[in-house]
């Protein structure tokens, strides 16, 4: 069974796995974000009912950051593999644009840069949420989310940087998407539907997420 | 037409290698690939200079000896080719062009544009081959019942002549489009169906032993195969081997 873990065709069905566990998490993110668009109170009543719920807490966000750190070490691991089995000669002239998308070539580069935008999310919301409730252990207050949250998007460079890395998220999913099922086995007369669907969720999701933080950036000027 | 080329070459598996320039003059566009390097080796020879090496057989289209990483790609700039087929009216009067051997770890150069690709046969050999009894009593093929949308898959999926343009074309020296055509022809088949599951994971293995990376469903091995194998096949493979690991 080791042997079959270790496969490479394994470590591709994994790396699929989490991804569509991510792509389903990302739609979640979004709807819930997508309340402080329209309501104060039901935004802080959906924050806060996900910051004291325990089976979110304790059963559900240590599965998300297993989720997520999995997914970028197999990336890593696969990546080292991939760049040994190129090995140290490289093509003087190699022309990947005839046969391939940019975005299908350089996942890695999209995926580190999304690390490193969810590095600057954890400390923005994940790490001051656990010094509250954890470490600081300061009085709960259901009515601080939206604050909290409007607060991050005073700063026009973090909103610059949100929206650049949805952009690239953008483009990661572009391929991601589709590249998941055929990795699971799964290019048959349902392909051309799953790819129109990876389309529009690539476009639409980290459209959402960029339209959320510009909205609080604006709606706070002046 | 006069061209320059820049070719590699490199005397032996040890040797550094490096990227040379030639010119070659009159060049008809008439011409195959080949036969513009068989006119530059003559102009070699007849100067005192060695050769370029480079694997051609058939030169038909049919063996998969012939490989060339031709201005950035896999069997040059046309489509669904080998470089057997390629002709010089692709390019024009005038023109660089970089001749390069495939590149992966998996295939090591032997001499100039000559690779080793001696790794696809070993993966032929730990499973792509149906056990039959050839004594001389074997049944009319005709006797088990195939579909045609099954029979004319697996022939599609047997096009693959092996020659390595999916290895080189992929920016991780996957071999899965190779491996996946040969697990499919099989797979496909009644006959093939009895050892599918031993002949995947014996495959599987081979290639993971012999060095190849991992797709990243670039694309780019389907568009620059000369005999068109799909993607479908890599997605096969996937769910053989699936199949296969939960069977135990």
């Amino acid at each position: 069974m080791s042997g079959i873990l270790s496969s490479s065709i394994a470590k591709k069905v994994a790396m699929a796995l989490s991804a569509l566990f991510l792509i389903i998490f990302l739609l979640i993110h979004l709807s819930v974000n997508l309340v402080s668009i329209f309501s104060e109170d039901a935004f802080n009543t959906a924050s806060h009912f996900m910051g004291i719920n325990p089976l979110i807490q304790f059963g559900m966000q240590p599965i998300l950051i297993f989720g997520v750190v999995f997914h970028f070490v197999m990336g890593f691991v696969l990546e080292l593999k991939n760049k040994k089995a190129v090995g140290v000669s490289s093509y003087a002239k190699n022309n990947g644009a005839a046969n391939s998308s940019w975005m299908s070539r350089n996942m890695a580069i999209s995926g580190f840069a999304i690390l490193a935008f969810i590095v600057l999310h954890f400390i923005d919301f994940w790490i001051p949420e656990i010094n509250h409730k954890y470490i600081a252990v300061l009085p709960e207050d259901p009515t601080r989310y939206f604050h909290e949250l409007q607060h991050k998007f005073v700063n026009p460079l973090r909103v610059g940087a949100y929206v650049i890395a949805f952009v690239l998220l953008a483009l990661h999913l572009l391929h991601g998407f589709q590249s998941a099922f055929q990795s699971m086995g799964m290019n048959n007369k349902y392909t051309k539907y799953v790819k129109r669907c990876g389309k529009a969720y690539a476009i639409v999701i980290p459209l959402g997420f960029i339209f959320i933080a510009l909205f609080h950036y604006i709606t706070q000027l002046s | 037409m006069n061209l320059t080329l820049k070719i590699w070459r490199q005397k032996g598996p040890q040797d550094k290698g490096a990227m040379v320039e030639y010119k070659v003059n009159d060049i008809s566009e008439h011409m195959s690939f080949l036969e513009m390097m068989d006119v530059l080796n003559e102009q070699l020879v007849n100067s005192g200079d060695e050769p370029v090496a480079f694997d051609h057989d058939c030169r038909e289209g049919i063996c998969g000896m012939c490989s060339l990483y031709i201005n950035g790609e896999a069997h040059g700039p046309d489509r669904g080719i080998t470089t057997c087929q390629l002709h010089m009216r692709m390019f024009n009067d005038g023109d660089t062009i970089y001749i390069e051997p495939w590149r992966a770890a998996a295939f090591p150069v032997i001499k100039d544009l000559v690779v080793d690709r001696m790794a696809f046969e070993r993966i032929q050999q730990a499973g792509g081959f149906v056990s039959v009894n050839t004594s001389g009593n074997t049944q009319d093929a005709n006797a088990l019942p195939i579909s045609k949308h099954a029979a004319d898959e697996a022939m599609d999926a047997a096009a693959c002549i092996g020659c390595g343009a999916c290895v080189a074309s992929c920016k991780n020296s996957s071999a899965m489009l190779f491996v996946g055509a040969k697990v499919s022809q099989y797979a496909l088949l009644p006959q093939g169906k009895v050892e599918a599951a031993d002949r995947v994971m014996n495959m599987v293995h081979q290639m993971d032993l012999e060095g190849f990376g991992n797709c990243t469903n670039t694309g780019a091995c389907e568009i620059e195969c000369p005999k068109g194998i799909k993607l479908t096949n890599i997605a096969r493979m996937n769910r053989e081997f699936l199949k296969a690991s939960i069977k135990g």
